[in-house]
């Protein structure tokens, strides 16, 4: 094959954001760039192809986004949902450079849009993708041609060579043919481990095997693998991901944007003995859907049911597929595979304690319940309008924690020290800034700035 | 969406377009392509006549195709244009009258030739039948009396029946009255085409794939604009011989040549790049069933302004009499089967723009 034959100067693994904002930034050095994606053309862009915005300072109006979000208030935006485990320097440079991104993006053919009905709140902060993720991922693949980027599609890296800290090549199948391809830089950005199931049956426990998970099926981490058995440097908890509570008849995999449910704050929630465990009504969905991976997760069955009535149906996003109905609770409940019998009891429990009050569905309400345990702090209005509706909930895994510790100029670190020829970028790295929790839109952030640095470092490095 | 999925045969193109909407409706990524996605994000449950709606309003710019993150082979297996493309057909059909025409020249490109040359055949036989002792230009083959009494109803009529259509239309999308408002807002749309325009101008996804190109866009445009201009030139002929007693033949800077041979021009030049266009795109993307009839429509629609043109560049010569025939047999295959044809889309794609203003003005 020609491909073993050429020495490239920038190897890039994978086929999302990260590898393309790395390839383009290479190529555009006049670096020669070929880009190794494990998935096929259909499914090419990895998690990349379901995301809908990325975060992005500014200091007055840009493009889509109004008004202005700065430096401080982003950080302190981030320190909040990472609990302080994140890398202040590294975390701030992110942000600052996020605000270049945005004209960069642009000019590479990236198309943005309003914020979506339904997600008001993040119009000062997230620019949204005109036709979301793949329409981003499609306009860069075009923007690489045009640069003269080769792209290989079901390409699956199996080994990094690298040999005393410098890189050689990588051994991989494309096409299920055992190829080699040899360069003088590589970037790694082929994503989190969350699709090997067995991988993160290790890391959480064998529940892990009943969650779903929400993006592609092909980042299954044997590179980032790969690397940590070769001494490279780690960095964020390797037996956490981010998980989220979304539709339980959602696919197993790639099930996307669409499957998620934001009725829990309006419903009530049981497991499957019927029982309630957890204040619904806790905050706003935006700012509570990520906790409730966590509880359906150690739930029984890792499985939980939302139990609404007819008077919140409109109250949420239409979900994606029809919610369980019946005219009865007790009817809901055998329906739902739950015994009725119970799930009565508890909603009755819960209608005798809820109060009056004026719900605001759009706010903290404060309607609350009296004299339950868990209370439901908010929006708590008795279920008692037929048709009853009633969702199953499942764990749905974003992205998983460990990853890659890279420095400002997006270099993996070994045993030796900083690698000389060696870049990572994206959720391959995020670890390094996002230690736990998550900030809508900061990934494509985090994707979006290394993918730059590490192609003009590479491109750099080779010239 | 609909559980069973996998179950896709049983279904009616207007339930598939259900599951896919409802699918989208829970997605919105692709608010910012056209009209059709902010129409459907106003409502929860889709009604048949909702679908249809949606359907005439989508101008198949595929947009919303290339950015799908579920189109086949993920298993929600998403191709809206293709199935809203299919169901505006089958409302095409649904609402033509008489019915038994209904979809006779839509869907395939054979019946539309044969009526081609059925056109021709009875234009020859009037030509040679009804030929005037004396006449100028062109009523020296048939009098102006013969013209208007074949083209007068071979226009009204169809209009008449078109007329009908669209009333179903707007009962079944639960239309109301019409004000200037409307009109202005969805004729403002047509006249650039807002919808093939991707929702910032950088054009649709139709022939380059995934790229987007405003190639078809502005052949689109040609042919619209061309027609029209054909069409201002007849109405032009007609009040300068009846309300000025001029009759033709019309010099070359007269209203009706300066109207006229522009207008063709464009018609010919833009219906030829559609083909084009067309040929380098996705069927899939499209009412596939219907590739056949939409192509000859196009070619039958060229065919109007290329013969038109041929006629006036051969004034004077031996070759006015057969082209004569030709155009005018072109000119009233066109005619006649325009409630059943692709042209009926532009009546309802109208309706569904003013229906469209009528939701959010
Ligand atoms: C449903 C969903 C919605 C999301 N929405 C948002 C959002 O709106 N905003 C936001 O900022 N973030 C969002 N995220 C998170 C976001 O998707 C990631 O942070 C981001 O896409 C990471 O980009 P990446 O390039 O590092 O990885 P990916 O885009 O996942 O790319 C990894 C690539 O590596 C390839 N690959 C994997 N293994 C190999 C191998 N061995 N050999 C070769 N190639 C390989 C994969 O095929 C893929 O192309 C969302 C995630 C999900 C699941
Ligand atoms: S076409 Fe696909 S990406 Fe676009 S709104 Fe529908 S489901 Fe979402
Ligand atoms: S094909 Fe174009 S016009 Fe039709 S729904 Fe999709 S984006 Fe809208």
């Amino acid at each position: 094959m020609t491909d073993s034959t050429k020495t490239w100067d920038v190897v890039i693994v994978g086929g999302g954001n990260a590898a393309l904002c790395a390839a383009i930034e290479a190529a555009e050095a006049g670096a020669s760039v070929i880009i190794l994606e494990g998935a096929p053309l259909d499914y090419r862009g990895g998690n990349s192809r379901h995301t809908r915005n990325f975060r992005c300072m500014h200091a007055g109006p840009l493009s889509v986004l109004t008004d202005r979000y700065e430096e401080d208030e982003y950080f302190d935006d981030l320190l909040r949902v990472t609990k302080g485990e994140t890398d202040e320097d590294l975390a701030r440079m992110t942000i600052r450079t996020s605000e270049t991104c945005l004209p960069w993006m642009e000019k590479q053919g990236v198309r943005f849009q309003p914020s979506l009905s339904g997600t008001l709140s993040l119009s000062r902060t997230n620019a949204f993708f005109l036709g979301g993720g793949k329409a981003l991922v499609n306009a860069y693949y075009n923007r690489a041609a045009d640069l003269g980027v080769a792209v290989r599609y079901e390409a699956q890296v199996k080994h990094v060579d690298i040999q005393d800290g410098v890189f050689g090549g990588v051994d991989c199948e494309i096409a299920g043919q055992p190829t080699r391809i040899n360069g003088k830089a590589v970037v790694l950005a082929s994503g989190g481990f969350q699709a090997d199931l067995d991988w993160l049956a290790r890391a959480w426990g064998p529940a892990a095997k009943n969650f779903l998970i929400r993006g592609t099926p092909y980042n299954r981490g044997v590179v980032l693998k790969d690397m940590l058995d070769q001494g490279a440097e780690s960095v964020g908890d390797p037996t956490q991901c981010h998980a989220v509570a979304i539709d339980g008849r959602a696919p197993k995999y790639d099930g996307g944007i669409v499957t998620r449910l934001d009725c829990v704050p309006f419903s009530v929630v049981v497991n499957r003995h019927g029982q309630r465990f957890y204040d619904e009504g806790e905050d706003v969905w935006p700012k509570r859907y990520a906790i409730w991976g966590r509880l359906v997760a150690a739930q029984p069955d890792q499985v939980a049911y939302s139990i609404i009535d007819s008077k919140s149906m409109d109250a949420f996003m239409p979900s994606v597929f029809p919610p369980i109905q019946a005219d009865t609770i007790e009817g809901l409940g055998q329906q739902l595979g739950i015994s009725g019998t119970v799930l009565k009891e508890t909603v009755d429990k819960f209608n005798d304690a809820c109060r009056p009050g004026t719900f605001r569905g759009n706010e903290l309400d404060g309607l609350a319940t009296d004299g339950i345990e868990p209370p439901k702090t908010n929006w708590a209005r008795p279920i008692t309008e037929p048709p009853f509706y009633g969702y199953e909930l499942r764990p749905g895994v974003t992205f998983t924690y460990l990853g890659l510790k890279v420095d400002d100029t997006a270099r993996v670190t070994g045993e030796g020290g900083r690698m000389s020829n060696v870049w990572a970028a994206g959720e391959i790295m995020a670890g390094s800034i996002l230690g736990q929790g998550y900030l809508a839109g900061f990934g494509m952030t985090i994707g979006t700035v290394f993918g730059r640095i590490a192609g003009r470092e590479a491109a750099a490095y080779v010239a | 969406m609909s559980l069973d999925i996998l179950n896709l045969t049983d279904r009616t193109p207007t339930e598939e377009a259900r599951r896919q909407v409802e699918i989208c409706n829970a997605c919105r990524y692709c608010e910012g392509y056209c009209a059709v996605f902010p129409a459907i994000t106003k409502q929860r449950a889709f009604a048949d006549g909702d679908i249809t709606q949606l359907a005439n309003l989508c101008h198949n710019c595929r947009g919303c195709y290339y950015a799908c993150q579920y189109t086949a082979p993920h298993e929600f297996d998403l191709n809206l244009p293709g199935i809203l493309a299919e169901v505006r057909q089958d409302s095409w059909d649904r609402y033509a009258w008489p019915k038994p025409f209904a979809g006779a020249f839509q869907r395939k490109g054979t019946p539309i030739a044969v009526a081609l040359i059925i056109g021709l055949a009875l234009l020859f036989l009037a030509l040679t039948a009804l030929r005037p002792a004396s006449g100028e230009g062109f009523y020296a083959y048939l009098s102006h009396g013969g013209m208007v009494a074949i083209f007068a109803p071979a226009f009204l009529l169809p209009l008449a029946t078109i007329g009908i259509g669209l009333r179903r239309y707007w009962a079944e999308v639960g239309g109301q009255r019409i004000t200037f408002a409307h009109l202005r807002d969805a004729v403002a749309a047509t006249a650039n085409m807002r919808n093939l325009g991707g929702g910032q101008g950088q054009g649709c996804n139709f022939e380059e794939g995934d790229r987007y190109s405003n190639r078809r866009r502005v052949a689109h445009q040609l042919v619209m604009y061309g027609f029209l201009l054909c069409f201002a030139s007849t109405s032009s002929g007609t009040v300068l011989h009846y309300g000025f007693g001029l009759e033709a033949p019309y010099g070359l800077f007269s209203l009706p040549k300066l109207l006229g041979v522009p207008g063709g021009l464009l018609l010919t030049i833009g219906a030829g790049w559609l083909i084009r266009l067309k040929l380098q795109s996705d069927r899939d993307l499209g009412a596939a069933s219907a590739w056949g009839g939409e192509v000859a429509f196009v070619l039958l629609l060229g065919l109007t302004g290329l013969t038109g043109l041929a006629l006036y560049a051969t004034t004077g010569t031996a070759l006015v009499g057969p082209l004569l025939a030709i155009h005018l047999g072109t000119v009233l295959t066109f005619f006649l089967t325009t409630p059943y044809s692709k042209m009926v889309h532009g009546f309802y794609r109208l309706a569904a723009l003013i229906r469209d203003a009528q939701v959010r003005l």
